[in-house]
């Protein structure tokens, strides 16, 4: 266990710098430099000084090997292209703590919901139950993010005034409801649906069998057997889901107005600001990998069965 | 998993005692669908768009981009029976057309998907060893990209130099591409990060199917593996690669009508449903049928597709059914 742990945290590093070097010349390859402007463009003389001042007059191996030298040596990323006297770190901890509590907070919603609802349409086996849980399954997977949230908005915020149209107040607010449950939509339908199918796998085991002839009540046999065991695979499910939901609200963000990372990155990505576009980029990286490293752990721990070496 | 039914051919005992005719796994699994009404409705959805988009300049009553500045922001009337948007043009001629974006994506890009998917997968589980190795270390490595911002990052760039691109190959493309209100853009940045999850599916099924007899005894007495792949793994492999292939479209629907939502997607005037969804956001409070409209048909078509996708992975793999 402990050279599997370290042979995946060695190779965490390759990987970044891999994700690294193809973000940083895809974007530099992407005609249209970062003072490309429409309509009037500005004086030859001021994109030379700014190429300049931040280096981009360099050939393109130097900026690569400068930047990565910076972010390695120092974890510094320098100065924002289009926010003038903002560092890239300082855009990161204004914009994504925002991101990751929505993200939490959408996160914790959908495991709730969707464990629930999985058990409950897996128990209820073929009943009107399971039939509307799974309806509501395959809603929440079709359904796109930033339709449920437009939707909310004109019901809940426009129509019936409940809650604000939009906005971040953190998240003990009631302007957090709107985004949170349309970002949560989509995992919580798809641990319903891998918790259902996991659970009816589990209960046609010899154990529940065994458990059931001994004169369980059938409600231990739930919680001490089927439902245990069936977390073990939802586990891998719900670990790869929150990184994709604190990813994902790149769509929720912009219509509900929360000035989280991913509204910012889409712009920035816009605006070819590189260094901004990198720090996300490495940010979120680092965040699936360690994330996918911390489900292969923890795997270990649930399941006994599971070795690596 | 079981493969037995995806091998052979079934036959069943009748009352009589007589066998009846054998039918292929794609006829069982027709059978098997059309008893599925969900997987129907779902079906006879995709066929009616389908035939919306072939047929769209016969069915819309207006060409997609006639402006009309003397109607904008209607609310549904019988000239324009679900309104107008905010340059005056019909909005059900828009949602037309944009069946033709969403369904070409859905076919060229899952195509495409394919394409790169499954050699890749086959040729890395069958030959093994270093080949192996290394197609697997790139697919990790890609894998621990987020999937939405490397789309991003490829469509900003394919967006910005297919307009610009030349030579004889690429200048074709940007023609193309040009032409179809960048439409070859999103199809190669949705292709080029959707195709991992084909080949590591392609991958699991090679590698358990290259050890049975069958590949044994075919290699027993001399087949080429050339032949064998072709003639022994891929067929066999066609159920699972079908079923994704289905939930795959309605992945990379919603992904086209995402980065056009987000302003990264085709260019205006073609019309796009995540386009028209964008533009329905901002007018949201003083115009929401705007919205209602290209929501609520987006969410339709990828639900067919969803399940559609159920119905046929149940009906083709009846064991996987819980």
């Amino acid at each position: 266990m402990g050279r599997y742990l370290i042979r995946r945290l060695l190779l965490l590093v390759p990987s970044m710098l891999v994700v690294f070097t193809i973000t940083f010349f895809l974007m530099h390859a992407t005609p249209g430099g970062p003072w490309a402007r429409t309509g009037r463009p500005l004086p030859k003389a001021v994109i030379e000084n700014l190429n300049a001042r931040y280096g981009l007059d360099k050939p393109l191996w130097e900026q690569y090997t400068s930047f990565l030298v910076g972010i390695v040596t120092r974890g510094d990323f320098g100065p924002s292209y289009s926010r003038y006297g903002r560092d890239v770190k300082d855009i990161l901890v204004d914009f994504f703590p925002v991101s990751l509590k929505l993200g939490a907070v959408a996160m914790v919603l959908a495991l709730v919901l969707g464990l629930s609802l999985g058990v409950l349409s897996a128990v209820k086996h073929n009943t009107w139950m399971d039939y509307v849980s799974m309806f509501l399954g395959i809603v929440g997977v079709s359904v796109p993010s930033y339709v449920v949230a437009t939707i909310m908005i004109i019901v809940f915020a426009i129509t019936m005034r409940w809650v604000p149209t939009g906005g971040w107040d953190g998240i003990l607010s009631r302007r957090i409801l709107i985004p949170a449950i349309a970002l949560s939509l989509r995992p919580m339908a798809l641990l319903a649906r891998y918790t259902r199918s996991s659970v009816l796998d589990v209960l046609r085991r010899d154990y529940v069998r065994t458990a059931r002839a001994k004169g369980l009540p059938e409600r231990l046999v739930l919680a001490r057997h089927a439902v245990r065991n069936a977390m073990i695979p939802i586990a891998t499910v719900a670990g790869i889901t929150f990184a994709n939901v604190v990813t994902g609200s790149f769509f929720v963000e912009s219509v509900t107005k929360v000035p989280g990372i991913g509204r910012y990155f889409v712009s920035s990505v816009s605006a070819r600001d590189y260094p901004v576009i990198m720090g996300t980029t490495l940010l979120y990286a680092a965040i699936v990998m360690v994330m996918n490293l911390i489900v292969d752990v923890v795997y270990v721990f649930l399941d006994p069965r599971v070795r690596y070496n | 998993m079981s493969s037995s039914t995806r091998e052979s051919a079934t036959t069943e005992l009748r009352p009589g005692g007589r066998l009846a005719k054998p039918t292929s796994m794609w006829q069982d699994a027709w059978t098997r669908l059309r008893r599925n009404r969900a997987a129907m409705f779902g079906f006879v959805f995709v066929v009616v768009l389908i035939v919306v988009a072939v047929f769209a300049p016969v069915l819309a009553p207006y060409p997609y981009d006639k402006v009309d500045f003397g109607a904008i922001t209607q609310t549904p009337s019988r000239e324009h029976l679900l309104g107008t948007d905010s340059l005056g043009r019909d909005v059900l001629s828009r949602l037309i057309y944009g069946a033709r974006v969403s369904l070409s994506v859905s076919v060229v890009a899952e195509l495409v998907i394919l394409l790169i998917g499954v050699p890749v997968g086959m040729i890395s589980a069958y030959y093994g060893g270093w080949i192996d190795m290394m197609i697997q270390r790139v697919v990790d490595v890609l894998y621990a990209f987020p999937s939405l911002l490397l789309i991003i990052v490829i469509m900003t760039y394919l967006k910005a130099a297919l307009k610009v691109a030349q030579g004889p190959i690429a200048g074709m493309v940007s023609t193309i591409n040009n032409a179809t209100g960048g439409l070859v853009g999103v199809f190669l940045a949705l292709a080029l990060v959707f195709w991992l999850t084909v080949s590591r599916l392609v991958r699991g099924e090679v590698l358990a199917i290259k050890e049975r007899q069958y590949i044994e005894a075919a290699r027993c007495i001399g087949v080429s593996n050339r032949r064998i792949i072709l003639r022994h793994i891929l067929p066999n492999t066609l159920a699972p690669v079908v079923i994704a292939a289905t939930f795959g479209i309605p992945s990379v629907i919603s992904m086209e009508a995402g980065l056009s939502f987000l302003g990264l997607g085709v260019e205006p005037p073609m019309p796009s449903w995540g386009m028209m969804i964008s533009e329905g956001v901002q007018n949201i409070r003083s115009h929401p049928h705007l919205l209602i409209a290209s929501g609520v048909l987006l969410s339709l078509t990828l639900l067919a597709f969803n399940f559609l996708g159920d119905g046929l992975r149940d009906a083709m793999d009846p064991w996987m059914k819980n």
